[in-house]
């Protein structure tokens, strides 16, 4: 098929609809605004549904009654209205509810910049709202992996019952890329039945009831252990991630999203100067690939990991975690809509060589 | 065919942003990778404005351009900004009509285009974009002139099919700058 | 020479970022004025919004709070009810208070809030780009409107003046536009008697401004002005609301 130049963000949206979805709350924020402007008008004419809410709080609420009705829905929003998810996505997480969150990462905290950064990512894979929850966290890094991973989050969300999160930063909602739209469109009629749903009992069955309220401690008790082995089967299945360059590499690059690509050209630097460097890229930084990373940070010709991101440093918590002692692990980073250079990136590997 | 990494900025409704998707639209056509990536946010307003745009062969690793080696500079503050960060042998295009100045460095190719001049000679100010992207396709070299004359008759059909040729004369009048 | 116009010393000597004939500009020169005038300046906090006019923390000379979108009501009542004789105002889009932030304003003219909201109505979100906002009109387009708002979809405006006047903690509420010079004096007047009653401790008080967004609009400053007089003003009628001092 022909390839066609897409906007991250616009292309984010057609993707949702090819996926089957046809339903979309959401607010308005830079840098992701394109999603909903372009729902506004291709929703309607896939015979969908697009609500323009009054708030980011409204919007994660219509998502939690639209998908307690069987729909499959999404939401998408920038860092300061993911913000205001958060109660909603905890509620989702309690009444098992899936749905996809789409997170055009901006600069914080507070109100911050509109430029891209990579801050929310604690929020994202360690819960933001209350509660023992996880959501599937997608970190795709360029505009073909989004629309590639759009089908299987919405897949995903509802295998397990639970949220997916798409996250993204500004770069990436707001570039172009070519790509090819690889699988083919999903009809909203072939999607899997929910038999939970709340779509009115016609007499037939018992009422269902999507609630995340489990008063006796005995009983919340058994819910989050129930959870809990739902997230077990997650963490079994559903990790992803990629490699360039890590056989045999003397650095390696732990990287997600914009940055990885950073890395990538950081790498590039590095060969030059006679360094072989290779980039660990997470797709899913929940479940996160531990393991994956562990085995490539333990070969014998690492000698340093260094983490990249558009933030002060959440995810080399997780590099610190997988690599777990076996070779030292450093960070390079700016926030705030700053982005890395590929000599600065370079320049952090060299130093953790003592160089 | 080398890594083009380039950089397009002049003020916001100058039309910079189209320039760097009609490039990326004839190099995806001619089978090149590509990524287009626009400076955004309240800047927009009558501020300044830039995109990146990355042209190759090969992949494309980052979107981010640094150190152009091409940069299309439509205006004064553009060219401030921009002039230092071309990579040494690079090329960069200045739109003469309003930019005052002429460029200090020495070690790139420098072609200069009185894009609204040939606008207002063929009468129709919209087409100054087109004299500076044909300007940069005589001097560059990869893109060809059938590819976007092809698109531009994708764009204008019937009642603006007219529109083609006028801007088809646009890109080939830029193009003579760089021949001089 | 004689000075024709001088700035308000209640406004920073810096270039705003707003687009030419963007009317945020005057309606900032009005509640300089006034603070100017009432001799307050020193003794005023104000609060920003998230909208075109976030950077009012900048321009306005008085402190300033920078709120969250659409909570500057609950932050100024923090602010009030720590140093109750302050003048505290904030300054809000429609976006920010008649969408994200009505249950903040609602509950602030609830309690009887002793502050003053300027009110910005420009039936757009202007500064994401001209999405639709609760006050657009019915048939006008917005980027999240492509074939302008459907009333059965995404309603009618809402009446922020009309429905925050039912409500027994505002004191006044006045809805003015500063489309001509005689429509700016009034403009004056009331943020001048709302900001006095603040002042007199009478409780919440609210003026809403009709204001133009040409860049949004896609409208000359001048198309803008005509516009607003033409389309807005039979929806959002000038008027005043709520005047306790007018009532037995
Ligand atoms: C929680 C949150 N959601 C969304 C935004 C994005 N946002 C910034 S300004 C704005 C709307 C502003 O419109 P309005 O209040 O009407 O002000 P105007 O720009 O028109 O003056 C929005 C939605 C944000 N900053 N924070
Ligand atoms: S976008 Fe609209 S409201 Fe904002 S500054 Fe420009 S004209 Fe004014
Ligand atoms: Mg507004």
């Amino acid at each position: 098929m022909a390839k066609e130049l897409w906007k991250g963000n616009e292309a984010i949206a057609e993707a949702a609809i090819r996926a089957g979805c046809r339903c979309y709350f959401g607010y308005p924020i830079t840098p992701q605004s394109e999603i909903p402007e372009y729902m506004s008008l291709h929703m309607p004419k896939a015979g969908g549904i697009f609500l323009q809410s009054e708030s980011e709080i409204a919007a994660i609420n219509m998502v939690y009654g639209a998908a307690g009705a069987g729909a499959r829905v999404m939401t998408s929003s920038s860092s300061p209205g993911i913000s205001l998810k958060q109660e909603g996505i905890s509620y989702m997480c309690g009444a098992e509810l899936p749905g996809v969150i789409v997170n055009v990462m901006r600069g914080g905290p507070g109100l911050g910049t509109i430029q891209p950064a990579q801050g929310d990512y604690f929020q994202a894979t360690r819960g933001g709202g209350n509660g023992d929850y996880r959501l599937i966290v997608f970190a795709p890094a360029n505009i073909q992996e989004v629309v590639d991973l759009m089908q299987e989050a919405f897949e995903l969300a509802d295998r397990y019952r639970m949220p997916v999160m798409m996250l993204l930063d500004g770069m990436i909602g707001q570039m172009m890329e070519p790509i090819e739209w690889k699988k083919p469109p999903v009809s909203p009629d072939d999607l899997p039945k929910k038999s939970w749903a709340t779509t009115g009992t016609k007499g037939e069955r018992e009422p269902n009831i999507i609630n995340s309220l489990f008063i006796s401690p005995e009983a919340c008790n058994a819910h989050n252990h129930r959870l809990e082995d739902k997230y077990r089967r997650v963490i079994a299945n559903e990790q992803r991630y990629e490699t360039n360059d890590t056989d045999g590499a003397k650095i390696i690059f732990v990287a997600y999203g914009t940055p990885a690509r950073l890395a990538r050209a950081a790498a590039g630097i590095l060969e030059k100067e006679g360094i072989k460097a290779g980039v660990f890229r997470p797709i899913t930084v929940w479940p996160y690939p531990y393991e994956a990373l562990h085995q490539v940070a333990a070969q014998e010709s690492v000698k340093a990991v260094v983490t990249v991101e558009m933030s002060t440093g959440q995810m080399v918590d997780d590099v610190r975690i997988g690599v777990n002692g076996v070779k030292p692990v450093s960070f390079v980073g700016q926030a705030g809509g700053v982005v890395p250079t590929p000599r600065e990136v370079a320049n952090a590997a060299l130093k953790a060589l003592g160089r | 065919m080398a890594y083009h990494e380039i950089i397009v900025a002049g003020f916001g409704g100058q039309g910079v942003m189209s320039i760097g998707t009609t490039m990326s639209e004839a190099a995806m056509a001619q089978g090149l990778n590509v990524s287009w990536l626009p400076s955004y946010g309240p800047e927009m307003r009558g501020g300044t404005a830039n995109c990146s745009v990355v042209i190759a062969d090969t992949e494309i690793i980052s979107p981010i351009v640094l150190e152009p080696s091409e940069l299309i500079a439509m205006n004064q503050p553009s060219l401030d900004k921009f002039e230092p960060t071309v990579k040494p042998g690079g090329l960069i295009l200045v739109n003469e009509s309003i930019v005052e100045r002429k460029v200090k460095r020495d070690d790139v190719r420098i072609v200069y285009v009185p894009s609204l001049e040939i606008a207002s000679e063929l009468g129709n100010m919209r087409v100054a974009n087109m004299a500076m992207l044909g300007a940069y396709i005589e001097a560059t070299k990869f893109l060809k002139f059938e590819t976007v004359v092809d698109m531009l008759r994708n764009i204008f059909t019937s009642k603006k099919a007219h529109l083609v040729e006028l801007n088809e004369v646009a890109l080939q009048r830029g193009a003579a700058c760089v021949r001089l | 020479m004689a000075i024709v116009y001088q700035r308000s010393k209640g406004l920073a000597d810096i270039e705003t970022h707003y687009c030419p004939g963007c009317t945020h500009g005057i309606i900032h020169r009005l509640v300089a004025e006034t603070l100017e005038e009432l001799g307050v300046l020193g003794n005023t906090v104000g609060v920003a919004p998230v909208g075109c006019s976030v950077f009012a923390y900048d321009y306005f000379n008085c402190d300033m709070q920078e709120a969250a979108h659409g909570r500057a009501p609950a932050v100024a009542t923090g602010i009030k009810r720590v140093l109750p004789d302050k003048v505290v105002f904030t300054y809000q889009g429609d976006g920010d208070l008649a969408a994200i932030g009505t249950g903040e304003i609602t509950h602030a003219a609830m309690r009887g809030e002793n502050i003053t909201t300027v009110f910005v109505n420009n039936a757009i979100y202007g500064m994401t780009g001209g999405q639709m906002a609760p006050t657009t009109l019915v048939g006008q387009r917005a980027t999240t409107a492509p074939l302008g708002r459907d009333k059965s979809h995404a309603g009618s405006p809402i009446r922020i003046a009309e429905m925050l006047a039912t409500i027994d903690g505002a004191a006044y509420i006045e809805r003015v536009t500063v489309t001509s010079p005689a429509n700016v004096m009034r403009a004056k007047r009331a943020i001048k008697k709302a900001f006095e009653l603040q002042i007199e401790g009478r409780g919440f008080t609210l003026i809403e401004v009709l204001s133009t967004c040409p860049t949004n609009w896609g409208l000359t400053p001048v198309k803008a002005l005509e516009w607003l007089n033409e389309n807005m003003i039979p929806v959002f009628p000038l008027g005043v609301y709520k005047d306790i001092t007018k009532e037995a």
